[in-house]
């Protein structure tokens, strides 16, 4: 029997105010899979995030996640890790209340026992059971990344949507983060969705890449996808450029 | 202070004080959170149109302020969220407008004026029976709309993590309003219209400093704006003062006191 897909995606196209943001992304992927969007800054690779995540309506097309319309999906079913940690820095917030709110989707007004016990089940995943009960603001980048893996983790997802997870993470280890998203997949039979601009981490730990540079420009296996020809055209270098852990577009 | 309350308007005065002092302090955690001060200060100001057409047609003001305040907040909240404008700006042009409307309603009264000064510094004893039954019917909203804690503190913590958790935060959004704008009405015979940003700002002000996490920030704001209020109304009629000033300064004394204290053991 053929899988149903967890994304898919029929020529969805994004213009905001007469700028054309994303045009004609075609996307079909199973649940279980491991997928880089990759791009250069700007290509689009956050607000196709925001699209799957129901946050903004692409102006044409059509996207069925886990078969539903984006707005319909259960909270639940979706883990999301932003980029940018947006939050106000004045509210003042504990890292369980943060954490447990990825659970509840609404912020805790008390925390029971029982939850206290997933908040640190889930921060022990990531070796960080220590960053519980610190405030959020003392937090530094790695480590506030860490609470907002656990946050993600707290329940067994079906989609996980990671927005440049690397950026910030110091501590903790690049490699660290991979092998621990790579075992999450294989536990939950997730899609964990990965967008970066680092080729050399979507070439060696995903299983689908799309490449994006507002326009589609390949999606498939990592070693077709990341042509040299492919990503002349998304990122207008080659990929002899991108060696020696030094990113052009950081 | 047993004996103050068996004069009636002392009595009503006291559970005035109560539920307005626990409830504009609830609210004020979001206030201060959001950074809505200016907000409050408007839609207060914004109250002169109800008082002032009220005064014009001789009628009760409490229904007619409830409807100029709630416009206003509405407004407020439909302009920020539909056009490029900030907040600020918004608040700025719906609170002059309804103040302009207020001026020109006072000067269309032929009578004395006098009553809207009641309104300008608040005055305890003009508190009646039905503003009791406002205050009441309101904590009973409030305490229906508690499951709105959550909501209103997600999206003020983050936004877009609110909105990714489907909560829908303009419509939210309107609904504080609304009951800021309920909120200001309660107060205003009490504290009056210049002084009533600060009583919805100084308690939320004032627990934030001394609160790890928002729960114990709305706790904290409550027992402040409670026991000022109470404090300030007993104060008040042992040394003859305004009462509206008088908690006011109570509170603004508690704040003083805890921003030193902290500002003490950081440096220690």
């Amino acid at each position: 029997m053929k899988e149903a897909p967890a994304i898919e995606s029929y020529a969805i196209s994004l213009r905001m105010q007469n700028r054309s943001i994303l045009e004609s992304i075609d996307l079909s992927i199973p649940l279980n899979r491991f997928l880089s969007i990759v791009g250069p800054n700007g290509a689009g690779k956050s607000m196709l995030i925001k699209i799957i995540l129901g946050l903004v309506t692409p102006s044409s097309g059509k996207i069925l996640i886990l078969g539903q319309r984006p707005q319909a999906l259960i909270p639940c079913d979706v883990g999301y890790v932003p980029q940018r940690k947006a939050f106000d820095p004045r509210f003042p917030a504990k890292t369980e209340e943060l954490i447990l709110s990825g659970k509840t989707h609404r912020w805790p007004f008390f925390i029971r026992s029982e939850q206290k016990d997933e908040v640190r089940a889930a921060l022990s995943r990531l070796q960080s059971e220590h960053l519980y009960g610190k405030s959020v603001h003392e937090l530094s980048g790695g480590e506030l990344q860490r609470v907002f893996l656990a946050r993600a983790f707290i329940e067994a997802r079906k989609i996980l949507i990671l927005d440049e997870p690397a950026a910030g993470i110091d501590t903790f280890g690049e490699s660290d983060l991979y092998k621990i998203l790579e075992d999450y997949r294989e536990t939950t039979k997730a899609l964990v969705i990965l967008v970066t601009h680092d080729l050399e981490v979507a070439l060696h730990h995903s299983s689908d890449v799309l490449l994006i540079n507002k326009k589609q420009i390949a999606f498939g296996n990592p070693d077709e996808t990341l042509s040299q020809d492919n990503i002349h055209r998304a990122f207008g270098h080659s990929m002899h450029e991108h060696h020696g852990g030094h990113h052009l577009y950081d | 202070m047993i004996e103050i309350l068996q004069y009636p308007f002392m009595l009503r005065a006291l559970i005035a004080c109560l539920l307005i002092g626990g409830l504009a302090s609830y609210l004020s955690c979001f206030i201060v959170q959001r950074r809505m001060s200016f907000l409050g200060s408007g839609l207060a100001h914004s109250c002169l149109g109800g008082v002032a057409l009220a005064l014009w047609l001789d009628v009760e003001p409490l229904l007619l302020v409830s409807l100029f305040s709630v416009f206003v907040s509405l407004a407020i909240s439909w302009t920020t969220q539909n056009t490029q404008l900030e907040q600020d700006t918004s608040i700025g042009i719906f609170f002059s407008m309804a103040t302009a409307m207020g001026i020109i309603f006072l000067s269309l009264r032929t009578q004395y004026t006098g009553d809207a000064t009641t309104y300008l510094f608040g005055s305890i004893l003009s508190v009646q029976n039905s503003d009791l039954y406002f205050a009441g019917g309101f904590c009973l909203l409030l305490i229906l709309l508690f499951p709105m804690w959550s909501r209103w503190a997600y999206a003020g913590f983050d936004r877009d993590l609110a909105q990714a958790d489907r909560i829908c935060v303009k419509r939210d959004d309107y609904m504080l309003h609304f009951v800021l704008a309920l909120a200001v009405v309660l107060c205003l015979k009490v504290l009056g219209i210049i002084l009533l940003a600060a009583f919805l700002v100084i308690p939320g002000a004032s627990a934030r400093m001394i609160s790890k996490t928002f729960t114990s920030m709305t706790l904290k704001s409550i027992v402040i704006g409670i026991l000022s209020s109470v404090g300030g109304l007993y104060l008040s009629y042992i040394y003859d003062l305004p009462s509206g000033a008088t908690i006011i300064l109570v509170q603004s004394a508690i704040f003083i006191v805890i921003a030193l204290t902290m500002r003490l053991r950081r440096s220690n």
